[in-house]
């Protein structure tokens, strides 16, 4: 297996950008704070100047580096197609090459790497939860407290799961006769978080007669690890994941967020040949439901004579990588959904993997910025395809005083499904 | 370097945070389009026109250079601080003060995003045309710093036509307003034009008054193909002969129209010498016409296919052939050369034929495209730095470019402006009298040269 690419391996790339400030346009982390050191252009004159050793990890460096979500906005706006994602996470690594990792992303590498701490903290979190998690009297009821260090007090986080999501099923859910199997990638998220979406993801797939197998030997997909630049914990991971996957022989391998979308899509790539089987896999769940044909089912059922209003988010690892439509295409088909368009769906919502955590701050100007969107498209829900932008978008909500939920949108399938299942 | 001193008192002046010496910030500020570098002692973001009075009554006082900076996406190094000292970032200064749609007018501050200001505006039905293909991350002091024109110049103007006045703080640390909210106005001398395209040179925009139109009803996008780049050149006149201005008229040359088939799936036939990208705005029922009568006029002209986008998403992929335009050059050949010259309209087809007859002396390729409406043409010398001899071709062909376009009664740049790139060829365009004319008000306005020296005039 071929390492992580080190920073001095994208001189090429590095040279590419001709300065012309674009990414100034797309760039959320230069959104909130309109300094040249957060968006793409300054970042890559910072790696460039690094490599030339004519700076080096002084404060401000680091914080411009930090200030980066991987969201991958620029990228896929940038006339030269420069990669300031990879760009950035190779500066990452090379800082922890350099100084050690700092105690926060070896914190999130220690527990990424080892499930059996993630379960144990899930269990205790579940436990705990009714403790540390204070509710507040809010109209949401949404508003939690989680007083934990490193992370802000007036922040909302859903309550860990007490049963993770992979526990609670076999490796193996039998469908349909000649009919596909695919495997279920599900990510941290679903697994500890939302294990409320992989249900849904099961209903769905049961509907139309699908094969699920749940790999049990599944980690995380290591995007984490990759913003918090702990490289060595991204490919043991990826080992892991490949075995994991590549066990049982399935058509396709599903997720149901989007970062693992683009860990396991993307970032695998440039493990080698040897991943292709893996890589060239993965299908977001929208993308394998509109193929077999769930659009026109879902249209052929009688609308809902009560409808709600909903919005869409296009997280970033989907619209970066051409996922628009498909996600839209099943939340319009659902009979008890009037699908309205917000300003600006594509906009990053602030989450960005670990830097929600070292920057709040900017975070939740960002995320600001997408519940103005959110309440002028009159929606009462916003939904989205990846955990981690549920998460933001509800304390972005909540911080608004705003009353939305924001779901998954297989949450809102499996609602329209059980529905079906009623009128029977 | 800047004595601990004088960082002490920018420091007071816009406050501590808002001055920054470490070196990772002043690489961040050290380069913009040009995609030279040259690194500042300090980068100060005033956050009030007051501050930037103060800082420039303290660089004044110590001739210390002042480097105003917009967003960097400057084509000819006019925010470089060729020099050192201050670059001036004023992106914080970034509100719209008031949209008045009763006057038509509004009054923003110059950090403020060209797109940004648009889509403000279009919220309420009013319309600010200048739309440089920067416009989603230029700011509109440096528009105004650099009269920055776009395909819609043809039947709106560039950006010094929609700006009725300013707030400027002056090298030696005044602030003084020009113009003012009104249509009309001439107690005076018209100092908004001077600033106009002034380069940062003459003093600091820190606020823009900005006439605004209704905003057109609707549009229609049209994409004609012709046989030979001169059929297209006679189309725009015939066009304009015709009574119709239309919104934009851009234009690509065969060279251009290859590079883009061979880095995209552009659906073209091979016989397409030509293109003319051609939109129309205003009621709509009137552009339906309007259309309709520009196919019929330039049907004569050799025209090998008319397509008319029924959709705004069709006409949004014939504007996605002109966008793709730049990084399809980029594909074929790595590094760039991007002038700005402009010709009278009618002698558009001359000067392609010029470039063409260059390119081929030369033996390098350079392909043509831009705003035929209005003369403009980007003329992309297309070399590979790294092989020898390319660069020195590169410099030539320029030249000889710039000759061709005066020879023609045309300029060297019709919205880029000088800056420090094109200042080695203004003897070219300007007399030693006009120039003197030019320095001596410089002089008079910045007697110590602390505001954005070195630029536009070679140093003498
Ligand atoms: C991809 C691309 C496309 C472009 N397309 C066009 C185009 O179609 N038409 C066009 O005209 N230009 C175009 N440009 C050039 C450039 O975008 C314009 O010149 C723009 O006006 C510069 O704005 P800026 O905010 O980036 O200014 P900067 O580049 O930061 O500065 C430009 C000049 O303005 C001065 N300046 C900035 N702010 C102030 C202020 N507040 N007061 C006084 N002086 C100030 C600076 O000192 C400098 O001399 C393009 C550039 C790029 C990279
Ligand atoms: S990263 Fe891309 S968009 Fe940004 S300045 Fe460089 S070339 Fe331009
Ligand atoms: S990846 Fe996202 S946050 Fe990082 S520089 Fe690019 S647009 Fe900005």
């Amino acid at each position: 297996m071929k390492k992580l690419k080190r920073l001095d391996e994208y001189q090429e790339e590095i040279a590419q950008c001709v300065k012309c400030g674009a990414c100034r346009a797309h760039c959320p982390a230069f959104g909130a704070e309109k300094h040249e050191g957060r968006v793409a252009r300054g970042k890559i004159a910072l790696a460039d100047a690094l490599l030339k050793g004519e700076v080096d990890l002084e404060d401000k460096f680091l914080l411009d580096m930090s200030q980066c979500l991987l969201c991958g906005s620029c990228c896929a706006q940038c006339p030269n197609n420069v990669p300031t994602d990879e760009i950035v996470a190779a500066t990452r690594r090379e800082i922890a090459r350099r100084r050690g990792l700092s105690t926060f992303a070896k914190g999130v590498a220690g527990i990424l790497s080892r499930p059996e701490l993630m379960n144990l903290l899930a269990k205790s979190g579940g436990k705990l939860s009714t403790l540390l998690f204070k509710k507040l009297p809010q109209s949401s009821g949404l508003r939690l407290r989680f007083p934990a260090p490193f992370i802000s007090a007036d922040r909302t986080l859903p309550s860990l799961a007490s049963t993770p999501f992979r526990e609670r099923y076999p490796e193996k859910i039998a469908g349909a006769a000649g009919r596909p199997t695919v495997a279920f990638f599900t990510g941290c998220g679903i697994n500890y978080m939302y294990p409320e979406v992989g249900v849904a993801l099961l209903k769905a797939l049961q509907f139309i007669g699908v094969t699920v197998v749940i790999p049990a030997g599944q980690g995380c997909c290591g995007l984490p690890a990759v913003s918090a630049g702990a490289g060595e914990v991204v490919e043991q991971l990826a080992e892991q994941n490949l075995k994991a996957l590549t066990a049982t022989p399935v058509d396709c391998i599903v997720t149901a967020c989007a970062s693992c979308h683009a860990g396991l899509g993307k970032v695998y790539q440039d493990f080698g040949a040897e991943f292709a089987p893996l890589t060239a896999n993965v299908k977001d769940i929208f993308v394998f439901l509109v193929e077999q044909g769930l659009v026109e089912k879902l249209a052929a059922l009688p609308k809902a004579a009560k409808r709600m209003k909903v919005t869409y988010h296009d997280p970033c690892h989907l619209r970066t990588q051409g996922i628009t439509k498909e996600p839209r295409a099943i939340l319009k088909a659902l009979p008890q959904v009037d699908y309205v368009e917000m300003e600006d769906a594509g906009t990053c919502c602030g989450l960005g993997g670990t830097y929600s955590v070292y920057h709040y701050d900017t975070a939740k100007k960002i995320g600001a910025k997408k519940a103005g969107f959110i309440e002028e498209s009159g929606a009462a829900l916003v939904a989205t395809d990846c955990p981690g932008c549920i998460m933001q978008l509800q304390d972005a909500v909540n911080h608004a005083g705003q009353q939305q939920r924001a779901v998954h949108i297989l949450s809102l399938l499996m609602e329209a499904l059980e529905e079906v299942r009623e009128d029977k | 370097m800047l004595s601990e001193k004088i960082i002490k008192q920018l420091q007071r002046i816009v406050g501590a945070e808002y001055v920054s010496t470490a070196k990772a910030d002043l690489i961040c500020y050290s380069y913009d389009a040009t995609q030279q570098q040259y690194l500042p002692n300090v980068v100060v973001h005033p956050g009030r026109t007051e501050e930037v009075a103060q800082l420039m009554l303290l660089a004044n006082a110590e001739k210390i250079p002042v480097f105003p900076r917009g967003s960097g996406s400057g084509f000819t190094g006019g925010s470089l601080p060729i020099a050192g000292g201050i670059v001036l970032a004023m992106t914080r200064l970034d509100r719209i003060v008031e949209i008045d749609a009763d006057n038509l007018v509004a009054t923003v501050e110059p950090g403020v995003v060209t797109e940004q200001f648009q889509k403000a505006v279009e919220k309420v039905g009013l319309f600010y045309p200048p739309d440089p293909a920067s416009l989603k991350f230029s700011t509109l002091g440096g528009n105004v710093a650099e009269c920055a024109g776009g395909p819609r110049c043809v039947k709106y103007g560039v950006t010094k036509d929609f700006i009725l006045g300013l707030e400027i703080v002056t090298p030696t640390g005044d602030i003084i307003r020009t113009g003012g909210p009104t249509m009309k106005g001439v107690v005076g001398y018209d100092l908004t034009k001077l600033m106009c395209g002034s380069e940062g040179t003459l003093g600091i925009i820190t606020k823009i008054i900005i006439k605004l139109l209704p905003l057109p009803e609707a549009k229609k996008t049209m994409l004609v193909l012709f046989a030979s780049i001169d059929g297209a050149a006679q189309a725009v006149s015939a066009i304009i002969r015709g009574k119709i201005i239309p919104t934009t008229l851009e234009f690509m040359d065969a060279a251009t129209i290859a590079c883009v088939r061979q880095a995209t799936d552009l659906d073209v036939p091979e016989s397409a010498k030509a293109l003319l990208i051609i939109e129309v705005d205003g009621d709509r029922e009137m552009i339906d016409k309007q259309a309709q009568k520009i196919a019929a006029i330039v049907q004569p002209l050799g025209v090998v296919e008319t397509r008319i986008a029924e959709t705004s998403a069709e006409s949004e992929a014939l504007w996605q052939i002109r966008r793709s335009v730049s990084a399809s050059l980029r594909k074929v050949n790595p590094d760039k050369f991007n002038e700005d010259i402009c010709v009278p309209r009618s002698k558009v087809p001359e000067m392609i034929r010029k470039v063409e007859a260059i390119s081929a002396e030369l033996g390098i390729s350079i392909v043509n495209f831009g705003h035929a409406g209005d003369g403009n043409i980007h003329v992309n010398v297309m070399i590979d730095r790294k092989r020898p001899g390319q660069l020195e071709k590169a410099e030539r062909a320029i030249e000889a470019v710039f000759k061709g376009a005066l020879a023609l009664g045309g300029t060297m740049s019709g919205e880029h402006g000088v800056g420090i790139m094109k200042s080695p060829y203004i003897n070219l365009e300007l007399s030693a009298e006009a120039q003197s004319y030019m320095e001596t008000i410089k002089k008079a306005l910045d007697p110590n040269n602390v505001l954005n020296p070195g630029k536009i005039f070679l140093q003498r």
